[in-house]
């Protein structure tokens, strides 16, 4: 009846996972008790659940985020606290608990940390830069965000029922295979990445679409901001790999579930395939999150240097060139295993050449900055930040992509480092820096700026003192996933990682008691103008949070730096004087078929982790009910009369214009 | 969502008058939808070269098992490949139908994509029921593991075409040539075609360069 699912799914013996599941229960409970009772749910329904509006997508793919990172951040502190103490000792974690721990902290940081993050902001802000109304398919927006959170919810089923894989992030076989990892651990791992993996895959096809069909009139390729194109080529890079993963997966799941032999040590199975397979999409995955960040950098440094970006062709060649050459180095992820000298010279030379168009960037946002006049925002912390860290990242990649030296650092502390490094220093300070930067955008008012700063300090330093220490413990001869170790000069490093975990997790607290302290203080921190940080692409030139509909005209982009632009002839010519007329816009409907879709594939991924077929197959009809349903809509759009469009564009018109005469004076 | 693309407060720049003309605006919806489409089909393939590269990696590794030389029977496999031809055929005929909005046509072309789908589907669960029967299922070699899966994805994508086929005759029957509907069958002509492209890959990857040894 129930598969393989009873009473010892539940780890009754193992007080830590039970606990912290009990808490996050409860606060969920919590949250939807005073959700209901307060009346609420209808709101959350209508304006938040079924919504379609890229906007508010937007949003809840970056909230799932930022709770996911606060989970991923937990594991991690068990890590380094484990590796602090254990010192010729078993340390406080039983081994087999800290294999999952590692094996969830990596899962959880790149796919429902770095992922959601990157895709909700690009969600959030291309559509406004490119001055349309929506992205391509509204309602397959909700899907993929819904799938999205299907695959963490699975995942973090897996600490209170049952286990979750213990193989690393990326569950190598043989370890994966049934003979090794007979219980549901590497189910969980893998049923949540396909599910959302699906849901990754209809973003990328959803944001291609919109970079590439749906940009305002006048908007050329060589007009778009640089934030779209990096959005462009990150979304380009994901159609084109997560297929490679979704079919991995499934190979491994037809291994587990159906005696296949694709990976397994008998019958001819191949384990080689899977490395070259897993790495095909691995390496283009970590530039589909870091391509997305140089984005933001972009933008940013431009704005607080209060000057267009530097060499903007060359910074669009070298996006598009570290997309294509992304794709060829692959290999360099499994130098040790055999490939012969001539093939690993080969990939290793590939692998640096991505450090060139990588310099052109560093390179050009220097020189944006040289001669400008710097703002010290958050957000060009943040930025200037990862320039200083991100060189470091990839002068270590350099070198760990020297094959010689790789034999000596692979699968050590130094690789850790090294792609915490970039993945820290690059997506995730890129991504604070973007939360900041376009916070207001959101929601009509500023971050409290000094608990910003100090959120950025403490991470940035915290992020050394964590990480330096583990490139030295790596040329010490330190391997990776150490649950235990009697090496005397091992412990000092480990120690002073911990405390840059301490350091690092001040930081969290203080971005915590940034949002908090904010949203207390909204009225003094509103941003009525739209534009608090005298931007210079379109998502500027709407009120802040943008009404639905985003732009009551599609904008007319006449050069590079739309909105700055249209400032600056404003100022010349007083903005809007002419009363223009409005039309009736058709907008998406809402549509629940994302939440739906989410709800059975959640059925479906948990009946199959435990082999409950009658209920995978109950699962299985819903879906395909839901998608009956969901190609028989009819009318999917609604209209909002233009007197409505014309009310609320009025008083951004209002707002903006003494913005601007005010900018007159200056 | 239809986009007014009106030049309402922008002011012309006399520097950029006469230069390059611009982009003209957001695409029409059936642009949109081709496009996005187009660019999930070919997501699809690349998952498809996954099992296709799958298939060159095992084909020799028959672990003492079966050589493909020995199991593909050429005979039904034509049967197959000019059954799924015809009915990429057909399909595009339904397509026309429905662009001059004839609905006998349209039924008689989907129909007919139907019946031969469906023929097609049904000689290969044979030949994998027979195989699983001798013996010769996906688990006895890595060889048979990789053949089943990739014949059997394609298999599965048109097993699904056919699901969305009958939707597709459902939604004309209920509301007509609207718009949106034919939007939706562009859609589904796209797919069952692109079907058909793949299994010419797995025919000549498989079943001729197989048989061959
Ligand atoms: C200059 C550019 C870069 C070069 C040359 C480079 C090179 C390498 C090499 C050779 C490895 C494999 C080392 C080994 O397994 O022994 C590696 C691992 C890794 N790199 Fe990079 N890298 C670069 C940039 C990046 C960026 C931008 C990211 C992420 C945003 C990244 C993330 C990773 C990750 C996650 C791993 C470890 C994967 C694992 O084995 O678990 N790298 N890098
Ligand atoms: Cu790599």
């Amino acid at each position: 009846m129930l598969g393989k699912l009873d009473w010892s799914a539940i780890p009754f013996d193992q007080p830590i996972p039970l606990i912290a599941g009990a808490v996050v229960l409860v606060g969920i409970l919590a949250v939807l008790a005073w959700v209901v009772v307060k009346g609420h749910l209808p709101y959350l329904w209508h304006e938040w659940i079924t919504s379609v509006d890229h906007k508010r997508i937007g949003v809840m793919y970056i909230l799932l985020a930022s709770v996911m990172l606060l989970r991923g951040g937990s594991d991690a502190i068990m890590m380094r606290i484990q590796q602090a103490v254990a010192y010729q000792s078993q340390g406080y974690l039983p081994p087999e608990h800290y294999n999952q721990i590692f094996s969830a902290h990596g899962t959880i940081m790149i796919f429902f940390v770095a992922m959601p993050f990157v895709i909700g902001l690009m969600n959030l802000i291309v559509p406004l830069q490119l001055g349309v109304r929506d992205v391509a398919f509204p309602t397959l927006n909700s899907v993929g965000f819904w799938l999205t959170a299907t695959g963490a919810l699975l995942v973090n089923l897996s600490l209170v029922i049952g286990e979750f894989a213990r193989t690393g992030w990326l569950a190598f076989p043989p370890l994966s295979e049934l003979s090794y990892s007979p219980g549901v651990g590497v189910d969980y791992y893998a049923w949540s990445l396909q599910i959302s993996g699906i849901g990754t895959l209809v973003a990328g096809i959803n944001l291609v679409t919109t970079v590439l069909k749906l940009r305002t009139k006048g908007m050329n390729y060589l007009r778009m901001p640089m934030f779209c194109w990096t959005t462009l080529a990150s979304n380009l890079l994901i159609v084109a790999a997560f297929p490679i993963l979704t079919a991995t997966l499934a190979m491994l799941l037809l291994d587990r579930y159906l005696g296949f032999h694709f990976f397994t040590n008998e019958a001819g199975g191949n384990v080689m395939m899977f490395m070259n397979l897993i790495w095909a999409w691995g390496h283009p995955e970590v530039y589909i999150l870091v391509l997305p960040a140089f984005g933001i950098f972009s933008e940013v440094v431009s704005t607080f240097s209060g000057k267009a970006l530097f060499g903007y062709r060359s910074m669009v060649l070298a996006t598009m060139a570290i997309c294509v050459i992304s794709f060829m180095v692959w290999l360099h992820h499994f130098f040790t295993m055999g490939a012969g000298p001539d093939v690993n010279a080969i990939f290793g030379i590939a692998s640096m050449i991505i450090a060139i168009p990588t310099g052109v960037k560093i390179y050009n946002w220097l020189f944006t900055m040289y001669g400008g006049r710097i703002r010290f925002e958050t957000p060009m912390l943040w930025s200037i930040g990862f320039m200083v860290t991100f060189i470091i990242g990839g002068l270590t990649g350099v070198l760990v992509a020297v094959p010689p030296a790789d034999f000596i650092l692979h699968n050590s502390m130094f690789l850790v480092a090294h792609f915490h490094n970039v993945i820290i220093g690059g997506v995730l300070f890129g991504a604070f820096a973007g939360f900041e930067y376009w916070f207001p955008k959101a929601f009509g008012f500023r971050l409290n700026d000094r608990w910003g700063k100090l959120a950025f300090w403490f991470t940035f330093l915290g992020f050394y003192v964590t990480f330096i220490p583990l490139y030295v413990a790596g040329m010490l001869g330190m391997t990776r996933r150490m649950q235990h170790y009697d090496v005397a000069a091992w412990r000092p490093w480990m120690l002073v990682a911990a405390v840059g975990m301490a350091v690092l997790t001040i930081g969290v607290i203080c971005q915590i008691v940034q949002l908090v302290v904010s949203i207390r203080n909204r009225e003094a921190l509103r941003d009525r103008t739209g534009d608090p940080w005298d931007g210079r692409s379109l998502e500027w030139a709407t009120s802040s949070p943008p009404p639905v509909f985003n732009f009551a005209f599609n904008p007319d982009v006449r050069g590079e730096d739309a909105y700055w632009d249209l400032k600056t002839h404003a100022k010349q010519q007083s903005l809007g004087h002419d009363a223009p007329e409005y039309h009736d816009i058709e907008m998406p409907r809402n549509s629940p078929t994302g939440f739906v879709c989410a709800f059975f594939a959640t059925v479906m991924g948990f009946a199959l982790i435990w082999h409950i077929w009658w209920m995978v197959i109950l699962g299985g009809i819903g879906a395909f009910a839901t998608f009956v349903v969901f190609a028989w809509r009819d009318h999917d759009e609604y209209v909002i009369p233009a007197e409505e469009v014309a009310a609320i564009d009025r008083v951004n018109l209002e707002e903006r214009r003494s913005l601007v005469s005010m900018a007159g004076t200056v | 969502m239809s986009m007014t693309a009106t030049a309402g407060r922008a002011h012309a720049d006399p520097h950029h008058i006469g230069l390059v003309i611009g982009h003209p605006g957001p695409a029409p919806k059936r642009i949109v939808t081709a496009y996005g489409f187009w660019v999930f089909l070919l997501s699809d393939i690349v998952m498809f070269s996954c099992f296709f590269a799958a298939y060159a990696v095992l084909a020799d590794q028959t672990a003492g098992g079966p050589k493909g030389s020995e199991i593909f029977e050429q005979r039904n496999v034509a049967i197959e490949t000019v059954c799924l031809l015809l009915s990429s055929f057909t399909c595009g005929m339904a397509s026309i139908a429905a662009d001059v909005r004839n609905r006998f046509w349209f039924y008689l072309g989907m129909a007919v994509t139907c019946l031969l789908g469906l023929i097609f589907l049904v000689i290969e669960f044979r030949e994998f029921a027979d195989l699983v029967a001798r013996g010769y299922g996906p688990s006895r070699s890595a060889f048979l593991t990789s053949f089943f899966s990739l014949v059997g994805c394609h298999g599965l994508h048109v097993s699904a075409g056919i699901l969305w086929l009958l939707t597709m005759m459902a939604q004309v029957f209920a509301k007509g040539f609207r718009a949106d509907v034919l939007r939706r069958m562009m859609c589904f002509a796209l797919f069952w075609h692109a079907l058909d492209i793949v299994w010419v890959g797995v025919f000549s990857v498989v079943y001729l360069l197989g048989s061959g040894v």
